[in-house]
This record gives structure tokens, C-alpha cells and sequence, in this order.
């Protein structure tokens, strides 16, 4: 029994090296949140992108494409496992997603270390194509700083003047409140205080007394998730929007507007690159999504699918998955895709493209459960997001 | 206008307020929790898993039977308490004659599976639940806006824990509840069904949970991980008043909620790890509690 089966295995691996010659054969891993606080917005909805990527992208073009996926739990070190373990014994050739950007940061420099490629889609941190930033790495997406300027921008220039940041406190609320204080203070605003909230909290009460205490114009959220979803809920429960101060969400996904309700939400500006119902084809691919894994795509999800599409077109058109090669590619050839557009991935991996402000519509205007957002402004690419010589990154100097 | 500490007064009274709201929640799961310890011996794991079924089931209630919050804050105990009661029956009355560890360990594993299930069915992003009509708005008492919901919930917090209070301490119910954890073989003698008034307990704690919940759909986040993150900082409050003391775990309920408010003017970093902090002190200082006895 034993003798027939490796019998076959062996057939079995002589195949499908016979076909290895005439194909070029990829392996994908998208690595991501599969259990946490951001699983909704990555998970396995991004590991459904990165399949129709694969499948949009066809299989006549002499390219096979194979997708794992595995849950990092948030974790750097056991994401730095998981990465080692793919590049280095199963045949793992491009990471995909990654959100946490503290994990993203330590994938960064496996990938370069074993010079594959890395394809961020999920981490906010704007280092990684700044001081941190790779050859093996394209953060195609949003981060940070394209956050801090798109919201935060906005409302400055709407009147908010004055600001009271509810920081979530660790890295990643501090870098967003570091960074929107610039944005801030550079147009002409002022930031009155801040107070760091434990991660991931409750009860958001006390802080938001405070806020309202100091009477800033802005109340500035610099955190995510359901840390986000409990100061909204709360904030409109102690009646502080309606008492004149605005709040402002620095990072927002249409997930946890659709886990807040619109009764909640509504007015809320934010900034994303992507939103399902921004065109025909927007529209037709989250019809898709939506038919496979039952919601609406996030941002981040349809980051997965046009940066891995990109991907396959990079190796189709240099024939090889040679990393340095596939790479040069990817950033002299434009990129195209349904979702976000036309856009080029730049010298420091820097994918840009548009970027939106979105107002949270009224309960009334809204015709469906995820029709949730009003296109306020659009902020061209160029705009959107850090010029390529302010970010330090040692590539492009 | 005097000022204490460099805080408004206004500012204080506000925050005391809110630590009292906050601790309207740790008294009514520590309360509980140490029921179920008290009578069971069991340390009920499963208990966060319980208020998050609590705020889920109000929200299944109100999207696919229409039932409002008010029927939901009578309903959803009874509905989750019976899954409690099908829990003892199936699973948990098989370990009270083991350690203590087994217990833990089993519903500390039917705690995983069950906001596993709901992850699966709801994500992890949560459910919008919005405030009952009527208790929209709010007073502006001239140191703070209150809405009137949070009036609400440390009301019912308050005559929900009392009313527990009462029934086990005061009356006959009570004392043959008692009188079943300190001799189970005499009690049964004298024709009371021991093991039923076990299960019903069992199911008493996490309606006390479920009821919680729906306190809390309002307010907080509805989603699987809610339970998780309020877990730990409730057994805290239940060691730092005595495992298994009805009136203490309703005290230090309330008692560490100010503290936690107070911590939040001060010094908010330090406000998810004050709890913890007494914690260590009460256990270093009276390892049986506040309120509890010696062993």
C-alpha cells in the first residue's frame, strides 16, 4: 500500500515537473489577520482577491499560479516564522497583504534578505517605502501619511483649526498622530492636546469627555478597528457631534462603517483609495467578491487583487519570475487594472493612485446595506501621496 | 473655583460618573461569576463568551424577529441562560469532582469554540445596535453631558445586582442554595434536588451575563472579541473582592470602576493596567480578597 502510494507520488512529481519546463510556476502567499481585529478588512477575503487575480489574469498565458495563505495573529514574530518558512522551504516566491504594520516591517526585510518580493497591500506605515523602504517591497494601497494628508487636510481646510487627538497607544497611533499634527500645524491649524488610550479599549467615555473638555474644533481618532467603532458609537452617545465638534476618523474602512450603522456614522469624513461602488468596474468586481466571501471588498482586499494582477503581468512580460527582473518591471511598466485604475509603482515601491474623501451618507439617502459613502473630493495621485523625495528611503537618492 | 490635583472639579465628577457606569458592567459579570463559583466551584471561563452571546442574540432578536430591546432585556437571559443550562447538563456537571483546573480548562475551551462559531458567521468587524428611542438624549447635569442610556444602564445595574444579592442572603431559596454548597449529601436528604438547583444556578450566572450583554449592545462594539477583551479585567474584580463573595463582587464592581475612571484623568496610560496593579497588592496583602474568607 505503502510502495504504490510513493508509486504514485513519484508519477505524480514526475508530471508535474514535465510541466514546470513549459510553464512558469508561482506561488503566492497572502499572509494576514485571519482571527483578530483586522480579519474583516484582510482574512480570507484577500486570499479570494489573490485567487481572482490569478483566475482574471488567465491560464493560457503559460503561468500557473498557486495561493496560500496563513494567519500571523498580528504577531511580528510569528509572522517572520510563517514568511521563513515559505521562502525557504516551500517554494514561496511573493508575500502578499500583510496588515499590522509592525509585522509588514519585519517581513520587509526577510523578503529582501532572501531577495523575493513583497507585495504590502494591508500595513499603514508610511517607513515602508520611506526610511525602511526595500527593492523587494511595493506598498501598493494607502499608508500613513496619505491618511494624514487626506483627512486631516481636509478638515483644516473645511475650518477645523484646532485638533484633540484619542491616540490608540502603540506605534502605529502614534506614527498617525505624528503625522497628522504635521499636516495640521502646516496648514495653519493648531493642536490643542491628545490623550493615548490602552490598546485595544472599551470604553472610550472618559477620553472623549476630555476631548470635548478642551473644546478643539476636531476630535481626531488615530486609531483602527473596533477601537474606531467604539469612540464613533460612544461619541455619538454623549451627543459630542451634535454639541459642534466634528470628529475626524483617520483610518476608516467601509467595513466598520457598515458595523457601525449609518444612525452613528453619518457625516464622518475619511479617506480611502477604494470604494466598491466607485465606477462599472468597481461595481462588477465587488459583485464578484461579494458572490464568493458575502460582503463588500475593503480597500485593502482590492489592493491584494491589482498589486498580485500587476504581478502576473510583470512575469508574463519578462517571461521569468526572477525577482530583480520582475521588479524592474513592475516599476517601468504602468499599471492598469479594473479597481484602481491607471498608476505607476515608484523608485522607492510606492504604488500611487487616487485617493478619495468620502462623506458617510445619511440613513436616508442610503438605497442598500453597504451603500454607505459620497465621493466629496477626489485628490489626484500626485497629490495623494508623499512626493518621492521627502520620504528619506536610501533608494531613490 | 478650587481644583484638586490640577483637575476642574466638573472634569472629576464626570469621570467618577463614568468609572461608575464602567462599573456597573465589572459588578454584574463579577456578580455572575461569583455566584457560579460560589455554588459551583466552577471557574466559569466561558462567562465573556456569554455576554457576547448576550449583546448577539438582542441583535438577532431585533433583525430576524423584530423583538425591541426591551423584550430583548427580558428574553435574551432566559435564551442564553438555557444554553448555559444545556452546557452543565451536557458538559459541566461530569467535573465537579475534579480539580478546579479541569473546569477552567473546559469552559475556557467552550469559551474559544463559541466566539470561534460567531467570528465564522458575523466577521469580526461587529454589528450595529442602536440606543431604544426612548432613552435617546440625555441630561446635562452642568459638570457633564449624561445620556440618559448610561442613567439607564447603572440603574439596572444596581437593582439586578441588589435583587441577586438579596435572594441568595435573605431568603429560603437562598439558604437551601447555601446550604447545597456547604453539605449536598444532607440537603438532598431532606428532599430538595440538589443537582437541579446546581443547573439552574448554573444558568442564573449566565443569564446575569447574557442580561450584560444586551446592557452593553448599545454602547460598545458589538462583536465576538467583546467578551474577550472585558473577561479578564472581571476576574480581577473577582479576586480582588474574594472568589465566591456575593456582596464583594458587587463592591469592588463599582469600587474598581472609580478607580479606573480616576486612573483615566490621571494617568490614562495606565488605565487598562490599575486593575491589575490592585490586583497584585490585594493578593500580595489578603490572597483571600476583600471580602473573602480564609480558606
Amino acid at each position: 500500500m505503502r510502495k504504490t502510494g510513493f508509486i504514485v507520488a513519484s508519477l505524480a512529481g514526475l508530471l508535474m515537473a514535465g510541466t514546470a519546463f513549459a510553464q512558469t510556476a508561482v506561488k503566492i502567499g497572502v499572509l494576514n489577520d485571519r482571527s483578530g481585529i483586522y480579519a474583516d478588512i484582510t482574512g480570507e477575503g484577500s486570499a479570494v482577491a489573490a485567487q481572482m487575480a490569478a483566475e482574471d489574469f488567465g491560464t493560457d498565458k503559460g503561468i500557473t499560479v498557486e495561493v496560500v495563505s496563513a494567519d500571523h495573529q498580528n504577531k511580528p514574530d510569528v509572522g517572520s516564522n510563517i514568511a521563513r518558512q515559505w521562502y525557504d522551504t516551500e517554494g514561496v516566491d511573493v508575500i502578499a497583504d500583510v496588515p499590522t504594520s509592525s509585522v509588514a516591517l519585519a517581513v520587509n526585510d526577510i523578503t529582501r534578505e532572501k531577495n523575493k518580493i513583497f507585495l504590502n497591500s494591508g500595513a499603514a506605515t508610511s517607513d515602508l517605502t520611506g526610511s525602511k523602504c526595500s527593492p523587494n517591497t511595493v506598498h501598493w494601497t494607502y499608508d500613513t501619511w496619505q491618511l494624514a494628508h487626506g483627512t486631516g487636510g481636509a478638515m483644516v481646510a473645511a475650518g477645523g483649526k484646532t485638533w484633540f487627538f484619542l491616540t490608540a497607544d502603540y506605534a502605529f497611533g502614534h506614527a498617525l498622530e505624528r503625522d497628522t499634527s504635521a499636516v495640521v500645524t502646516a496648514a495653519g491649524g493648531e493642536v490643542i492636546g491628545s490623550v493615548k488610550t490602552p490598546f485595544p479599549g472599551t470604553d472610550f467615555s472618559s477620553f472623549l469627555l476630555q476631548a470635548q473638555a478642551s473644546g478643539a474644533q476636531v476630535i481626531g481618532l488615530a486609531n483602527a478597528g473596533g477601537d474606531t467603532v467604539n469612540s464613533m458609537k460612544q461619541a455619538a452617545e454623549f451627543g459630542i457631534t451634535q454639541a459642534g465638534q466634528s470628529i475626524a476618523g483617520l483610518l476608516v474602512f467601509v467595513n466598520d462603517i457598515h458595523a457601525l450603522g449609518l444612525d452613528v456614522a453619518q457625516g464622518l469624513v475619511l479617506t480611502e483609495t477604494f470604494y466598491w461602488d466607485l465606477n462599472d468596474k468597481t461595481r462588477e468586481w465587488s459583485a464578484r467578491f461579494e458572490e464568493k466571501t458575502g460582503k463588500k471588498p475593503s480597500m485593502i482586499q482590492a489592493g491584494v487583487y491589482a498589486s498580485v494582477l500587476h504581478y502576473l503581468k510583470a512575469v508574463e512580460a519578462v517571461g521569468s519570475k526572477d525577482p530583480e527582473a520582475v521588479m524592474a518591471k513592475m516599476k517601468e511598466m504602468p499599471t492598469d487594472d479594473p479597481l484602481f485604475g491607471q498608476g505607476v509603482v515608484r523608485a522607492d515601491g510606492r504604488k500611487t493612485h487616487d485617493a478619495y474623501l468620502f462623506r458617510v451618507k445619511k440613513p436616508a439617502d442610503s438605497k442598500g446595506p453597504w451603500d454607505l459613502y459620497e465621493t466629496v473630493a477626489t485628490i489626484p495621485a500626485d497629490k495623494a501621496f508623499r512626493p518621492l523625495a521627502d520620504g528619506g528611503c536610501p533608494l531613490v537618492q | 473655583m478650587f481644583e484638586l490635583l490640577g483637575i476642574p472639579p466638573q472634569a472629576l465628577f464626570g469621570q467618577l460618573l463614568l468609572g461608575l457606569i464602567n462599573g456597573s458592567f465589572y459588578a454584574l459579570l463579577s456578580l455572575g461569576l461569583a455566584i457560579i463559583f460560589g455554588l459551583l466551584n466552577i471557574i466559569n471561563f466561558t462567562h465573556g463568551a456569554q455576554y457576547m452571546m448576550g449583546a448577539f442574540v438582542a441583535w438577532m432578536l431585533l433583525n430576524y424577529v423584530g423583538i425591541p430591546y426591551w423584550g430583548a432585556l427580558f428574553l435574551v437571559p432566559v435564551i442564553v441562560g438555557v444554553t448555559g443550562v444545556v452546557l452543565e447538563r451536557l458538559l459541566i456537571s461530569r467535573l465537579y469532582h475534579l480539580d478546579h483546573l479541569y473546569g477552567l480548562l473546559l469552559t475556557f475551551g467552550l469559551a474559544l469554540i463559541i466566539t470561534g462559531v460567531f467570528r465564522n458567521q458575523y466577521g469580526i468587524s461587529g454589528l450595529p445596535y442602536a440606543i431604544p428611542g426612548q432613552l435617546s438624549g440625555g441630561q446635562n447635569l452642568g459638570f457633564m453631558f449624561l445620556p440618559n442610556y448610561r442613567g439607564w444602564v447603572v440603574v439596572a445595574s444596581l437593582v439586578v445586582c441588589l435583587a441577586t444579592w438579596f435572594v441568595i442572603e435573605k431568603t429560603r431559596l437562598g439558604a437551601y442554595l447555601r446550604a447545597a454548597t456547604e453539605n449536598p449529601t444532607m440537603v438532598g436528604a431532606f428532599g430538595i434536588n440538589v443537582p437541579r438547583l446546581i443547573t439552574l444556578t448554573y444558568g442564573f450566572g449566565v443569564g446575569l451575563a447574557a442580561f450584560a450583554g444586551v446592557l452593553a449592545a448599545p454602547i460598545y462594539s458589538v462583536n465576538p472579541n467583546m467578551g474577550a477583551d472585558v473577561i479578564i479585567v472581571v476576574f480581577a474584580v473577582v479576586v480582588i473582592g474574594g472568589m465566591g463573595s456575593i456582596l464583594g463582587s458587587i463592591l469592588t464592581g463599582f469600587g474598581l470602576g472609580l478607580v479606573e475612571g480616576l486612573t483615566r484623568v490621571f494617568y490614562p496610560e495606565g488605565s487598562a493596567v490599575v486593575i491589575f496593579v490592585i490586583m497584585a497588592i490585594v493578593l500580595l496583602v489578603k490572597p483571600a480578597g476583600l471580602f473573602g474568607r480564609e480558606a
